[in-house]
This record gives C-alpha cells, sequence and structure tokens, in this order.
C-alpha cells in the first residue's frame, strides 16, 4: 500500500535525489549539458515529491481525531527511541506547503544558479527531505535529528550561493539557532528521564510541576522563538534573508519560519500548557510588539529584501499571537479562532513571503541591486511583473480576497475578544502593513522610468511567469475560499485546545 | 595457573611474537621495498585482531596472580584498538614515502605502542597498568621524533617526553601511596580494602587519588595538564598525530575506568569531584582556544582537549550508564579524529602540509568529494545530527542529567555551541573561499577509499546507532 508508508516515501525520496546529485557531481560548467541534467533532475524529483503530497491530501481524513499515516519502528533500542512518524491537521498542511514551495524553488534557480547547480538542487532537495521529517515526526529525539540536521543544507545554501557578507550572516544564522536549539535537547532528555521514552505522546500525559512547566517552556520557547523569529532574537533574519539567495530566502521565509510555529503548536502547549499558560501575557505582548515595532522598523528599509525580512517578523507576529490568545478568551466564545487563524496564517504567509522573495529575485537578476532607490518606473518596462507585484504585495498588506486576510482577520476578531488593546495594537497592522509594502511598490513600480537600468529590463520568462502565477494563483484561491484548509486544521485544533485546557500538574 | 590461562593472554603473546618476526624482516627490507613491512604489519595487526576475536571471553577471567584481567571491555577495546592503529597504518604509508620518511621504524613503534595498549586494556594491577603505559609512551615519544631533521618534530618530542615523564612520576607515586594504604596493587583487592574498612577513605588515600587523577589527566590531555597536547599534535609528522590522536584515547580510556570505577570505585564521592574540575575546564578551555587557532592540527588538539571533557563527565557520573556513555563517546570520537587527520594527510603532497586553516580554501572547488568528507567529520565532532557525534554528546549528557546535574548539563550543551564555531570555520574555508591552490590532490585510490569509508561511517553510525550503544551498555551498564 502506497498510503502505510508514504509519509517516508516524502522524507526519504527528495533526500535520496538529492543524495545522488550530490554523489553525480558537477562538470563545472553550468552550461554544460550534465549541468542541465542535474536541474531536470531536481525538478524530477521534487515534482514527484508535490505528487505525492497530493495523495497525502486526497488519502487525508479530516474528521479523524489522532495521527494518520502514522509508522513506529523501532530506531535506537537502548534510548527507547522509534521512527515514529504521523501528520494530523496541524502539520499535513505545512507539508503541502513544503512540497508546494520546493518545486518552485528548483524552477527559480534555473538559470540564476552558476556556480555548482547539482550542489544547490541537491541541498535543497535535502533540505525539503529533513523539513517534512520535522513536520511528521513524533519522536521527541527524532524530531530534534531532522530539526538540527536542516541546519546543514541551510548554512550552505546561504554561504556558498549567497550575498557579499555571506559567511557572516550564514554563522550568525547557524549559531544563533543552533544555540537556540541545544536547550530544547536538554529539556528532551528531561522529559525522556521522566518517562523512559522519547515519544512525544508520552510527554504530553506525563505531570509536570509548575516550575518544571516553566523551564521547559522557556527551554522550547528559545529554539522556537529564534526560528520564528520573535522580538528579540530575530536579528539573525535580516541578515540571513538578505544575504541568501533568492531560492534560500524563500525556503527559509515560507517554510523555515514556521518550524517556530509549528514547534508551538506541537510540543510547547500540548506538553507544559499550564507553563504556557503562565507564560501567555508575555508571549503576546513579544508579538504585538513585532506587530507594532517591527512594522515601524519595515517602514525604514531601503533594501528591499529587509523591508519583506522585516515584514515577516511582523506577520509571524500573528501567528504566535493568535495561538497564546487562547487562555484571554472565554472558552465559549469560541476559543478555537485565535488558533486556526494562527495556522492558516502560517500557509498564507508562506506563499506570500516566498512570492515577495521570488519577485526580488525577478528584479535581482537583471539589475543584481536589491536597494529600493535603484528602481523606479518598473511597472512602464515589465507590466507583467508589475501586475503580480502589485498582487502580492496587496496580500502581504491583508488585502481582502488575498490569504493575507483570512488568518489576520481571525486573529483580530480572536484578540477582540480577549481585549480591546490587543486588538487595536493588533490592527493596527493594518494600516502599517499597508504602508511599508504599499510605498516600496510605489517607489519600486511606479512612477517616471527612474535610470538606465530600468529602462533596459526585460519583463518576465515564461519560467519565471509560471512561477509567479502559480502563487498567484493559490494565494488568491486561499483568500477567496479557505474552506478546504480550515476544514484539514479544525479536528486536531479543536483537540488541542481541549488538551491545552487539562491541566498537568 | 594452566596451560587454559595463557590461551587469555595470547592477543598480546601473539603480537609480541609477531613483532619480532616483522622486528627481524625489516633488516633484510630496503627502502624501496619497505612496503613488505608495510604489509607484514598489517598482517600481523590482522592476526592479532583474529586471536583477540576468538579470545573474547563470557564473564571476566583474571590470570597471572591477579595482574592480568581479560573481560569484554578489555576485548572490544583491543579490537577498536588494532582497527585503529591499523587505519593510521595505512593513511601513514603513502604520507611516508612521499616524504622519504618510510622507514620500518614507524609501523614497529607504531606495534610496540599497540602491545602497551592492549597491556593496559588488560591490567588488573596497577603495576601492569604502569609498564603498559610506559610501552605505550616511550613508543609515543620516538615515534613523534620520528623525523630527527625537522626542528619542531624535535622540540614537541622532547617536551612531550619531559612532560611524560613528570606525569609518569606523579602516576607512580600515586600509585605507592595507594598500595601503601591499601596493601595491595590488584584493583578488586584495592576495592574489597577500601570497601571493608570505611577508615580507608581518608585523606592519605586521598592524597595518593590526587596523583593518580594528575596522571590520568595528563595521559588524556585534559585541563590544565594538556600543555603537551596541542604543541605534539602540531609539531609530529601528520600520521603519527593521526596515530596519537586515535587509538591513545582508547587506552587512557581503559586506564580510567580499570584504576577509578574497578579499583577506586568507593571512592566515588571523591574523585567525581576532581574529575569534575578537570572535565569542566576541559570543555571550556579546550572549546575557547581553539577558536583563536590557525593551524588545523593545533585547532583538532584543543577541539580534542574538550572531547576530552564530554569523555570525563560520561565517567564522573559513576553510573554504568555515565561509563557506558563514556565508552562510546570515546569510541566515535577516535573514529572523527581518525577521519580528520586523514584529509589532512589526503591534501598534503611532497614537501607541502595542509596545515593552516586557509590551506583549506575553496577544497569544493578542488576536491569536491574530500570537502564533503571532511564536512561530514567536521559536523560529527560538533554534534550537530544526523552524525555519530549528536548521539556521542546525547548519552553523556543524559548520564548527567540522569545523575542530577542540570547545571552541567546546561553547560556542556553550550560548550558544544561555542565548538561548533571552530567547526563550522573549517567549513566555511573549504565552501565560501575561493580556491588559492589549484594543485590537484595526489593521495591514491585506496588512502581515498579509505578516507570515504571512514567518513561515511560517522554518518552511518548515526544513522543506526542502536547496535554500538546497546553493546557498550552490555559492557558497562
Amino acid at each position: 500500500m502506497l498510503t502505510t508508508y508514504l509519509l517516508s516515501v516524502l522524507v526519504w525520496l527528495p533526500i535520496g535525489g538529492g543524495a545522488a546529485l550530490l554523489v553525480i557531481g558537477d562538470s563545472g560548467d553550468a552550461r554544460s549539458s550534465q549541468a542541465g541534467l542535474m536541474r531536470i533532475a531536481a525538478l524530477v524529483f521534487s515534482v514527484l515529491t508535490f505528487l505525492l503530497s497530493v495523495v497525502l491530501y486526497a488519502a487525508f481524513d479530516n474528521a479523524a481525531t489522532g495521527m494518520q499515516f502514522v509508522e513506529r519502528v523501532s530506531w535506537v533500542d537502548s534510548l527507547k527511541v522509534f521512527y515514529y512518524l504521523g501528520v494530523d491537521g496541524l502539520s499535513a498542511p505545512l507539508i503541502l506547503l513544503t512540497t508546494f514551495i520546493t518545486p518552485l524553488v528548483v524552477i527559480a534557480g534555473w538559470d540564476s544558479i552558476k556556480t555548482r547547480p547539482a550542489q544547490y538542487f541537491a541541498a535543497f532537495l535535502i533540505l525539503e527531505g529533513l523539513m517534512i521529517g520535522v513536520f511528521s515526526a513524533l519522536d521527541g529525539l527524532l524530531f530534534y535529528v531532522f530539526w538540527e540536521a536542516m541546519l546543514i543544507p541551510m548554512f550552505l545554501i546561504i554561504g556558498v550561493w549567497g550575498g557579499e557578507r555571506r559567511v557572516y550572516a550564514t554563522l550568525k544564522f547557524f549559531l544563533y539557532t543552533f544555540l537556540g536549539s541545544v536547550l530544547m535537547l536538554v529539556a528532551f532528555i528531561y522529559l525522556y528521564l521522566q518517562t523512559g521514552s522519547f515519544d512525544l505522546f508520552g510527554f504530553m500525559n506525563v505531570p509536570l510541576s509548575l516550575p518544571v512547566q516553566q523551564v521547559i517552556f522557556i527551554a522550547f520557547l528559545l529554539a522556537f522563538a529564534v526560528k520564528v523569529p520573535m522580538w528579540p532574537v530575530h536579528t539573525w533574519l535580516p541578515d540571513a534573508h538578505v544575504e541568501a539567495p533568492t531560492g534560500g530566502s524563500v525556503i527559509l521565509a515560507a517554510i523555515m519560519l514556521k518550524m517556530g510555529g509549528y514547534g508551538f503548536v506541537r510540543l510547547s502547549l500540548p506538553i507544559v500548557p499550564d507553563g504556557s499558560a503562565y507564560f501567555s501575557g508575555m508571549m503576546i505582548a513579544l508579538s504585538l510588539i513585532a506587530v507594532v515595532y517591527i512594522g515601524f522598523v519595515a517602514l525604514m528599509q531601503k533594501d528591499m529584501k529587509k523591508l519583506i525580512a522585516y515584514s515577516s517578523i511582523a506577520h509571524m507576529g500573528f501567528v504566535t499571537l493568535g495561538m497564546f490568545l487562547l487562555w484571554h478568551i472565554a472558552a465559549e466564545t469560541g476559543a478555537g479562532l485565535g488558533m486556526t487563524g494562527a495556522m492558516v496564517q502560517m500557509i498564507s504567509h508562506g506563499l506570500i513571503s516566498g512570492a515577495m522573495f521570488l519577485c526580488v529575485g525577478v528584479l535581482y537578476d537583471r539589475v543584481h541591486s536589491r536597494q529600493i532607490a535603484d528602481y523606479g518606473g518598473v511597472a512602464n518596462t515589465m507590466p507583467v511583473f508589475a501586475a503580480f507585484m502589485v498582487l502580492f504585495s496587496m496580500a502581504n498588506a491583508g488585502l481582502p480576497g488575498t490569504s493575507g486576510f483570512v488568518g489576520e482577520f481571525m486573529v483580530i476578531i480572536a484578540s477582540f475578544k480577549a481585549n480591546f488593546w490587543f486588538a487595536f495594537l493588533a490592527a493596527s497592522t493594518l494600516v502599517l502593513g499597508a504602508a511599508y509594502t504599499l510605498w516600496m511598490v510605489k517607489r519600486v513600480i511606479y512612477g517616471e522610468v527612474a535610470n538606465d537600468n530600468v529602462a533596459k529590463l526585460q519583463d518576465l520568462n515564461s519560467r519565471e511567469f509560471v512561477v509567479l502565477a502559480v502563487l498567484a494563483i493559490s494565494v488568491l484561491l486561499v483568500g477567496l475560499w479557505p474552506a478546504p484548509l480550515v476544514d484539514m486544521m479544525n479536528t486536531s485544533v479543536e483537540l488541542l485546545i481541549e488538551q491545552v485546557a487539562q491541566p498537568k500538574l | 595457573m594452566n596451560y587454559m590461562d595463557l590461551i587469555s593472554a595470547a592477543p598480546e603473546m601473539t603480537l609480541l611474537v609477531l613483532i619480532c618476526a616483522v622486528l627481524v624482516a625489516d633488516l633484510f627490507v630496503d627502502n624501496e621495498h619497505r612496503v613488505y613491512t608495510f604489509w607484514l604489519s598489517i598482517f600481523a595487526l590482522i592476526i592479532t585482531a583474529g586471536v583477540i576475536y576468538a579470545t573474547v571471553p563470557d564473564g571476566r577471567i583474571v590470570l597471572f596472580y591477579g595482574s592480568y584481567v581479560s573481560d569484554p571491555l578489555s576485548q572490544i577495546l583491543k579490537l577498536a584498538i588494532v582497527l585503529f592503529v591499523g587505519v593510521s597504518f595505512f593513511y601513514a604509508r603513502d604520507y611516508l614515502r612521499v616524504n622519504d620518511l618510510h622507514k620500518g621504524e614507524f609501523y614497529l613503534l607504531g606495534l610496540f605502542g599497540l602491545l602497551g595498549m592492549m597491556i593496559m586494556t588488560s591490567a588488573n594491577s596497577l603495576l601492569t597498568m604502569y609498564l603498559g603505559l610506559e610501552t605505550l609512551a616511550l613508543s609515543l615519544y620516538a615515534l613523534v621524533a620520528i623525523d630527527r631533521n625537522n626542528v619542531t618534530a624535535a622540540e614537541s618530542a622532547m617536551k612531550y617526553f619531559v612532560l611524560g615523564a613528570i606525569a609518569s612520576g606523579c602516576l607512580l607515586y600515586g600509585i605507592s601511596w595507594v598500595y601503601g594504604m591499601t596493601g595491595s596493587l590488584q584493583f578488586h583487592e584495592i576495592a574489597a580494602a577500601i570497601a571493608a574498612d570505611p577508615s580507608l577513605n581518608n585523606l592519605p588515600l586521598w592524597f595518593g587519588l590526587a596523583f593518580l587523577i594528575v596522571g590520568i589527566a595528563f595521559k588524556f590531555g585534559a585541563v590544565p595538564f594538556h600543555m603537551w597536547l596541542p604543541d605534539v599534535y602540531q609539531g609530529a609528522r601528520t600520521p603519527v598525530t593521526l596515530y596519537l590522536a586515535s587509538a591513545p584515547k582508547l587506552a587512557a580510556l581503559a586506564l580510567t575506568l580499570r584504576i577509578l570505577v574497578d579499583g577506586l570505585g568507593g571512592l566515588h564521592e571523591t574523585w567525581s569531584s576532581m574529575i569534575m574540575v578537570v572535565a569542566v575546564l576541559s570543555l571550556v578551555v579546550g572549546n575557547l582556544v581553539a577558536i583563536a587557532q590557525t593551524n588545523i592540527k593545533r585547532m583538532l588538539g584543543y577541539s580534542t582537549i574538550g572531547h576530552v571533557g564530554f569523555i570525563l563527565l560520561g565517567i564522573f557520573c559513576g553510573t554504568g550508564e555515565g561509563d557506558a556513555s563514556a565508552l562510546f563517546y570515546t569510541l566515535t570520537y577516535v573514529v572523527a579524529a581518525a577521519g580528520a587527520f586523514g584529509v589532512i594527510i589526503v591534501m598534503s603532497r611532497r614537501g607541502y602540509e595542509a596545515e593552516n586553516l586557509t590551506d583549506f580554501n575553496g577544497l569544493n572547488a578542488r576536491s569536491p568529494w574530500v570537502a564533503l568528507m571532511m564536512m561530514f567529520l567536521m559536523f560529527s565532532m560538533a554534534g550537530v545530527p544526523p552524525f555519530v557525534g549528536f548521539f556521542g554528546k546525547l548519552n553523556v549528557i543524559s548520564a548527567v542529567l540522569a545523575s542530577g546535574y542540570t547545571g552541567l548539563a546546561v553547560l556542556m550543551v553550550l560548550a558544544s555551541v561555542v565548538g561548533a564555531f571552530y567547526y563550522l570555520k573549517v567549513i566555511w574555508y573549504m565552501y565560501f573561499e575561493p580556491a588559492e591552490d589549484q594543485a590537484v590532490l595526489q593521495a591514491s585510490t585506496d588512502t581515498r577509499v579509505l578516507l570515504s569509508l571512514n567518513s561515511l561511517s560517522v554518518l552511518a553510525l548515526g544513522i543506526v546507532p542502536g547496535w554500538l550503544m546497546a553493546l557498550c551498555i552490555e559492557i558497562l551498564g
């Protein structure tokens, strides 16, 4: 049966493909037929993975409580570690997002990667498999192995194919996230010593005293807050985004940031519910700071990638806000709204931020500048591109009808139920988001043709058109008809809320 | 004692006979055909390994009036030691030939060192331990100085010898105190004496214990007795460093386990605090100082000190789980260390050593495969999953947490983050910098195959670590 081992295939197919690409290697010339073959192989592997994930979607049962597609084999006997995979409504959409974005990234890097294309595509394929692994692991140690291993390909992607200050950016990225994660490992080992295995459900069921829960929450928080990233541990992100190649930025923004949010719902909330409740006020405050303060920071950026990076931090603030509002809303008024909004926001941000970085990549490939000041009047020479960029910017600003609206709106409604001032501050993003995004669009896209570089611009080629069109359709689809996505999550969100409501002191 | 007893000691006896045979045979081999000595030595290693494998006992066999022990721990360590001596011979062969150092002495001293290490792992008395240790140490001093025209090698050999002699003196002094207080040199009798008379657990015995710990710390290269280690790692020719960095670590582990656990287990409370100080200092100093190094051999030397901190922290717990984690850590660390020095050997050529970190610039452009292998080794040492170094660290941290030292566990993970930086630096030079030196790597095919196997094994062991962990727990848990 295909579905029995579907998750394993999803994890190992891209990793195997990437390893094969690494072993075959580059012939030295990016124009050679071998390099062309490598590109095609990478595309085949990533598209195949996507098609398999469509099978996952088709076979996924929205109504089922508990994990689906479960695989459980003993891995390390002496530590009671299991190779334990499974998905529910929280992780399945994120796996779909991963498999959806990766082929687009492969296509986006088709010609723009001149040095060592085989290694480049291999890194992305291996990364894809590891990310799917993170989203499907149900054993703490397995989760940690995927979580950390993921840093290796991203470290190389930024360091080898990145911009001028790539070494600084990638070392900062690696050490920051590594530092955040190691304390999570200590927490895992502590929980292992309490429960006798690394099973996440064992972790969820073991009673823990409040002080212990608080410490474990902080250990998890460091790991996830760095990934999300939350203010004030966000400083690696603008550097990493700016220096990463386009594909790297897309994967970072679209998927790797979601790891943090996913970590909160998969680990923090169910394992230490009382610790989470204790710190929920602080988490809401940090989220609101991210939304408002980082929004202002984004406003002042001169570099397009940096602007989008900061806007990512602000948008991810909604994710953490939606999750931790749970304790501040009366249960009967629909506490799930904030949580569902947070989950939808993760998917939507994955699509929009990915698309925004791809748009910047399109411009960068032509002009080799990310500075807003180097552009102006792009709409005159690249009308098709301008249409896409305006659409994605509108989505980024949360325009109704686009996916950006759905999640943010749900979270804002939820925060109204909790406290007027939470909602007031959260809703300021509608102004700030519109301000920084549309101001950038005005300066880059509209106006007179600013200089010779812009005058010489060629509009999108068919490859770029396909990538952006696919993303545009999905942004609109999620915006206009979010029901399939929400239905997929609903059962699991309700289950999670029930679970969190049970104190486990 | 009867004839059957001798069978348990057959590995050492077989090896000694074979060494004598190689020694004589080498006399009749001229420089062009020195490779015969190499193959004879490998042959001797294979025979020895076969004998060790054939004599693995079910339980614990003590012979020669209680001075020699054969148990699963000793046999496993011996097998691993033989393996790594063989690996270092393989890496060394081409390097020595190309650099006009291909002398029979290298292999012979290596084999004598091996004999010393095997005696150490099987020692059941302080005197046997000391004899094994000195056999090893004398071989190592001579090995470091094998390139006698090289000033730095001679200097580091001198330093190693003088400091090593002081450490041996400390050890011997400690041995005499323990003997004086307990009335025996044999580990099980010492343990029995301490158990029988609690008043022994007092200052005079602690005084002797302190000297034993100095000796152990010196042999491991733990701070503050680490001064020799970076100099010797840097000064010795790379194959010698490889030899030094791999198998003797296993012998040092045996030394520690035999003396502290088998013999002085009753004093755990006392020695654990001493070991903790030494281990924490090693962890911090080793990892911090490694950051500042520009010579990769020296950097790996300091990184070894950091790893020794981890190994000692496993022993510090005083639990079977802790000892097993130290054994697992040492076995897997040695694999990575052998590979890392192997890469340096593969990159060198006649009259040229890839000694500086900048010599690794752009290795990915020159040889993507070797760069990939080195990357695996570096990530393994840094403790990043899925490589086996991660599981080594995981086991030790788990043992430390199980003993209730949460603060120590946090310190350990923070030290590995600091450590990650300098391993990443190697990867940075290999992958992110352009190549300055365009020369093609000259290593022979079999060396490359060995290197690939060596590096891929850190990945393979990381993906299936279960059997080795189970083995370590079976032996010590």
